[in-house]
């Protein structure tokens, strides 16, 4: 259907986003009978999910047979530093394992245990072997195992497709407005309920192991339509990046080099975990060993080029290759580096985002009427820090529980349609980047944002940098309307695909910086250089970002949300850390 | 409707933007089976000197192995060799590394990667007669398996003189050559998929996991077909003229007696 | 082989030839820039859309060589333009760009793979085969018991990530263009990972050599040389499935005995539609 030169579709439940996450949605959706489209802002399979490479936590218990979810919840929130929200961390321990096991009747393909079960490997934070995995592309395994199950499910999907607006009629959300990217042509789409799966926002930081991709646009397309995200403060920074060539810092160097045996030593030789984490050593939480990472380089003990050794030339060279092939070859093509003989440099690099739209656990709805949730677009799951293996268990067990909520919304729902108002006026947000009078060049404006947030927010953070950084956000404020793409064509064109996500993440900054400053405390991921302990306050609350606008950003801080049943496991784990 | 664009291939035989001198080795394969051709057919025609006799010896030619005159007590000038020479040549020319190298050398689709092939009306690939035909590989195989297992026999044959162990350069190119004749017969990807590769389950019966053990050894010696087929062929070929060379007195064949 | 970067030897500018165009008309122009030590030919292309270029049309998404995205002709090879450093090629002359050339184009690097979804589409998925083994190939919780050996063979076609340089390295396609008879090597690997699971219960054999047309791949190799993962996809992968299909229908000796491929896989129906480009 076309009209006014605008393509229109019309859905049940809409997921935008094909990662994990949007893919098991769009599954859920379309298997509880509600017609459903996917859409994509790149090829299908191409997700950032593929980057994910060490895991998926589940306590299956096939290695350890003591493994229980109990103690996946418990470490769970022991990583999350106690902020998660107790009942998705429940959920989630709760239901990877049958997700784990849905993927291989799927036809995904794990590695083996001795007893021909799925094999599990060690990883930072998590008490036993727990992570499921086939060599270190477990997240190609996953994106292609759902790729293929969505392709032969009932699911229509849009390839690279971008979005740039939800479209409300009062105060539900009943559709998005974009356009296509291979031509330009405008499209719009009204649905009954709307699934965000989009992400996280790690290309606010020049240095990250995110694709391109990752412009937080569903973080900022939720505020927009009112909303509510939390724990926006927590941006996970991997204490692994590639640091050399500089074409590649920032490239993952995975967590199973250290869950394999990998040893961390600085320039002179000296194993500093020992100094920071003499029990985990390099399998502590990733907040943790990224900081010792960062502190080393800063004290003058890092490498020529401004990181930390990784070093795994002690293990056989085989297993190496066998275990790890895809670092093997990053490090061999793009470094020259044979990691079977020389040890890696590395240095923390932008990797997750904790935070995200606050969403119902049981459903991924957020408080906005027809609008869900999930993967890491929503927050709440992993609270002050994520540990690894948990992105792609809780992409699985969200994933599924808000395509069903969705559906659940849309098949309770009649009709809905697109206010004209609302579709012109997203249309003319598209034409005023392509035609308008705007002078700013959005790939400049990037490399500005990149650099305020690097300087500013980055992995410790202090009031003075973090007031400086939201002056220079507020800046570019004034300016981010004047975005005009340096070219007016309309097929495949970069500028007209960076103006909005530009937009995007200064939208996304804001909220980063600004709970950042309001948290007086470090925490997990978020570590205060002027604040520098934990604060009982703080412990106790998240932060909730709202607001009618860019410029009307509201933070209110809330207490954590608990569950009765569960307090007895929170305690126990909160007293074993104490007696050790 | 395929759609026609202009990134379409340059359609012109050879056109390409490689910068490499890609020509080369197609051109070093046609010269060499070419080479190989020629000299196998005009070999089996002269159809003489191919055994060294002198001083009790008895090495024999691969090309003429068996010896079906010797074993069937019959004479004929006729090139009787071509009655075995089928399998080992069919065996070649079915062969799965050999039907690349020729489709790519001789046939030009393609030349080399990525550079445009020649143009013809219509491609069949493998599907229509007479190249269907290679898909009767394992049957080649099986006959080729029967030949090698002469010229084992050959080799070890060789080493008595007047039934006396002896051993000269003869010897040691006759065990290299049936070697090498070997490793590139059972590297065979027809054999690698008899021996184990048909089986959806490697683990699933002892059988099975003995198959799979084959198999695994088998597939070592497939990832070097390629090279184990060049070898082969030319130790062959040496072995071939070294023979004929001694027997037709040239120079005579150093060995020592026991 | 390990070579390190050589910091003291400044790489200094080079000039790039990018196909620039759609599909009425298009040139290679040329682009020179300055470099940096271990720069691939992404982070090039990438620079000159950022300063010199800025409507250059180039689809790339993890520059990680993980997600396929950015497959391109580099100097006439089909390449990962995230993966080939600007130092391992000559530096005498200017390095050509171009799109990918089995597929259409849309515009400059950018071409128009939606074939490959559509023959992806046509493919029966996995379907565990009923009656699974209680306790052998199926356990109390419902996971399957598999083993590593089986699971190393079919994991090495799962390492694909879709960059489908093979689709366009293969000349079946590139060159006499029959898209709508075969669904080329990157289809064919995933007939093939899909035909030896063990726990499969279809029978693919005849959608590999009718709608497949396994016959048509004279295995010259290309797809093996050009593939960014290593994977050996004509000899582990093509040749196994053209043996399974002998078995099936060439192979005189087992006509003979009776002897019929994939017992217990069942025949999936006739696919819906064939893929055109």
């Amino acid at each position: 259907m076309s009209d006014g030169g605008i393509e229109h579709h019309d859905y049940d439940v809409l997921v935008l986003g094909s990662g994990g996450s949007g893919l098991r949605a769009a599954i859920a959706a379309a298997e509880a009978g509600a017609r459903t489209g996917l859409v994509c802002k790149s090829l299908l399979g191409k997700a950032h999910t593929v980057m994910a490479e060490g895991g998926l936590a589940a306590s299956l218990g096939n290695v350890a047979p003591e493994d229980n979810w109990a103690t996946h919840f418990q470490d769970t929130m022991f990583g999350g530093k106690y902020l998660n929200n107790w009942r998705m961390a429940e959920l989630h321990a709760k239901e990877a394992p049958d997700r784990a096991r849905e993927l291989e009747h799927w036809g995904a393909v794990f590695d083996r245990t001795p007893q021909r079960t799925m094999s599990q490997r060690a990883f930072g934070g998590h008490t036993y072997k727990r992570l499921v995995h086939i060599g270190d592309r477990t997240g190609l395994e996953m994106i292609r195992t759902l790729h293929d199950k969505t392709v032969h499910s009932d699911v229509e999907v849009f390839m690279e497709t971008t979005i740039t607006r939800l479209i409300k009629d009062g105060e539900r959300v009943v559709g998005c407005f974009g356009y296509r990217r291979q031509t330009g042509e405008l499209i719009a789409f009204a649905a009954k309920a709307l699934v965000l799966a989009t992400g996280g926002s790690g290309r606010i930081y020049k240095i990250t192991s995110n694709s391109q991709d990752c412009t937080g646009d569903g973080y900022a397309l939720a505020f927009e339509a009112g909303a509510q995200l939390v724990d926006m403060e927590f941006v996970q920074f991997h204490p692994t990046g590639m640091v050399y060539p500089p074409g590649v810092a920032g490239l993952l160097v995975t967590e199973a080099v250290r869950g394999e045996g990998g040893i961390l030593r600085n320039k002179d030789g000296e194993r500093f975990m020992e100094r920071y984490d003499p029990k985990r050593m390099e399998l502590s939480t990733r907040d943790v060993v990224a900081r010792s990472i960062y502190t080393e380089v800063k004290e003058g003990r890092g490498t020529p080029h401004g990181g930390a050794y990784l070093d795994v030339s002690h293990l056989d060279p085989d297993y190496v290759k066998r275990k790890l092939p895809s670092m093997y070859d990053q490090f061999l093509e793009l470094a020259g580096v044979d990691i079977t003989k020389e040890p890696m440099q590395v240095g923390p690099t932008c990797h997750y985002f904790m935070g995200g739209v606050k969403v119902d656990p049981d459903t991924g709805a957020t408080r906005v009427p027809g609008l869900f949730a999930t993967g890491e677009a929503s927050g709440g799951m992993n609270g002050a820090n994520r540990l690894g293996g948990n992105s792609l268990g809780d992409i699985l067990v969200f994933g599924r529980r808000a395509g069903e909520g969705a559906a659940a919304t849309a098949n309770a729902s009649g009709a809905v349609s697109l206010p004209a108002e609302a579709v012109a006026d997203a249309r003319a947000e598209i034409e005023g980047f392509l035609h308008g009078s705007g002078t700013e060049n959005p790939f400049h404006m990037h490399r500005e944002l990149q650099k305020i947030m690097g300087d500013g927010v980055g992995i410790f953070r202090d009031e003075e940098g973090l007031t400086e950084a939201i002056g220079k956000l507020e800046e570019l404020d004034a300016r981010v309307a004047n975005l005009r793409a340096p070219s007016d064509r309309l097929d495949y064109n970069p500028g007209l695909q960076l103006c909005r996500e530009v937009r995007n993440m200064l939208t996304v900054s804001h909220m980063i910086a600004r709970a950042a400053l309001l948290r007086e405390e470090s925490r997990g991921a978020h570590s205060r250089l002027d604040h520098t302990g934990y604060s009982d306050y703080w412990g106790e609350h998240n932060i909730i970002v709202e607001g009618t606008g860019a410029h009307d950003m509201s933070l209110t801080p809330t207490p954590v949300v608990k569950r009765d049943e569960l307090e007895e496991l929170v305690e126990a784990r909160k007293e074993a850390e104490k007696a050790s | 409707m395929p759609m026609t664009t202009v990134a379409d291939p340059p359609r012109p035989l050879g056109s390409t933007m490689r910068r490499d001198r890609w020509w080369i080795q197609p051109v070093m394969i046609v010269v060499a089976l070419t080479l190989f051709g020629i000299y196998a057919v005009i070999r089996v025609i002269i159809n003489k000197d191919y055994a060294i006799t002198a001083g009790g010896a008895h090495l024999e030619s691969p090309f003429f192995s068996p010896d079906l005159p010797g074993i069937l007590s019959f004479h004929t000038s006729l090139p009787w060799a071509f009655l075995v020479l089928w399998s080992p040549l069919g065996l070649r020319s079915s062969c799965y590394y050999y039907r690349k190298s020729y489709y790519r050398s001789f046939f030009l689709a393609p030349p080399s990667c990525a550079v445009a092939g020649a143009a013809r009306r219509k491609y069949t690939g493998e599907t229509k007669f007479p190249l269907v035909l290679n898909n009767l590989h394992r049957i080649f195989f099986y006959f080729a398996a029967i030949v090698i297992g002469f010229l084992w026999y050959d080799a070890i044959r060789g080493l008595f003189y007047h039934g006396s162990f002896g051993i000269g350069i003869g010897n040691l190119i006759m065990f290299v050559n049936v070697i090498c004749l070997s490793a590139f017969t059972f590297g065979c990807n027809s054999w690698r998929h008899i021996i184990g590769g048909k089986l959806n389950c490697f683990s699933c019966s002892t059988a099975a996991q003995k198959r799979h053990s084959a198999w695994q050894k088998v597939s070592i010696l497939n990832r070097s077909h390629m090279q184990w087929a060049w070898i082969s062929m030319f130790t062959v070929w040496f072995t071939d003229v070294y023979i004929w060379l001694v027997s037709a007195g040239v120079f005579s064949d150093p060995h020592h007696v026991f | 082989m390990s070579e390190t970067i050589d910091l003291a030897h400044a790489p200094g500018p080079r000039k790039l030839q990018i196909w620039r165009g759609d599909l009425t008309s298009g040139e290679l122009v040329e682009y020179e820039l300055e470099t940096e030590p271990g720069m691939v030919v992404l982070d090039a292309v990438l620079e000159i859309q950022r300063s010199q270029a800025p409507d250059l049309a180039v689809r790339w998404n993890c520059k990680a060589a993980k997600c396929g995205s950015c497959s391109a002709e580099v100097n006439g090879r089909p390449r990962l333009m995230c993966k080939t450093r600007l130092d391992h090629l000559p530096a005498d002359q200017p390095i050509t760009v171009e799109p990918m050339r089995a597929f259409p184009l849309i515009r400059d690097l950018v071409t128009d793979v939606s074939w490959n979804y559509r023959v992806n589409k046509q493919i029966t998925p996995f379907t565990p085969r009923e009656n699974l083994k209680p306790g052998v190939e199926v356990n109390a919780k419902g996971e399957f018991l598999i083993d590593q050996t089986d699971t190393d063979r079919m994991s090495e076609f799962r390492k694909c990530i879709e960059c489908f340089m093979c689709q366009d390295v293969c000349h079946v396609l590139r060159d006499h263009r029959l898209h709508d008879r075969y669904y080329g090597p990157r289809f064919m690997m995933r007939m093939a990972s899909l035909d030896m699971h063990p726990l499969d219960g279809v029978d693919r054999l005849d959608q590999i050599a009718d709608e497949g047309g396994i016959g048509l791949c004279n295995i010259t190799k290309c797809c093996t040389e050009v593939c960014p993962e290593g994977i050996h996809i004509t000899d582990n992968a093509i040749i196994p499935m053209k043996e399974r299909v002998v078995d099936q229908r060439h192979d005189p000796v087992l006509k003979l005995l009776h002897r019929t491929p994939n017992k217990g896989r069942i025949k999936p129906p006739p696919r819906s539609e064939t893929p055109r480009l």
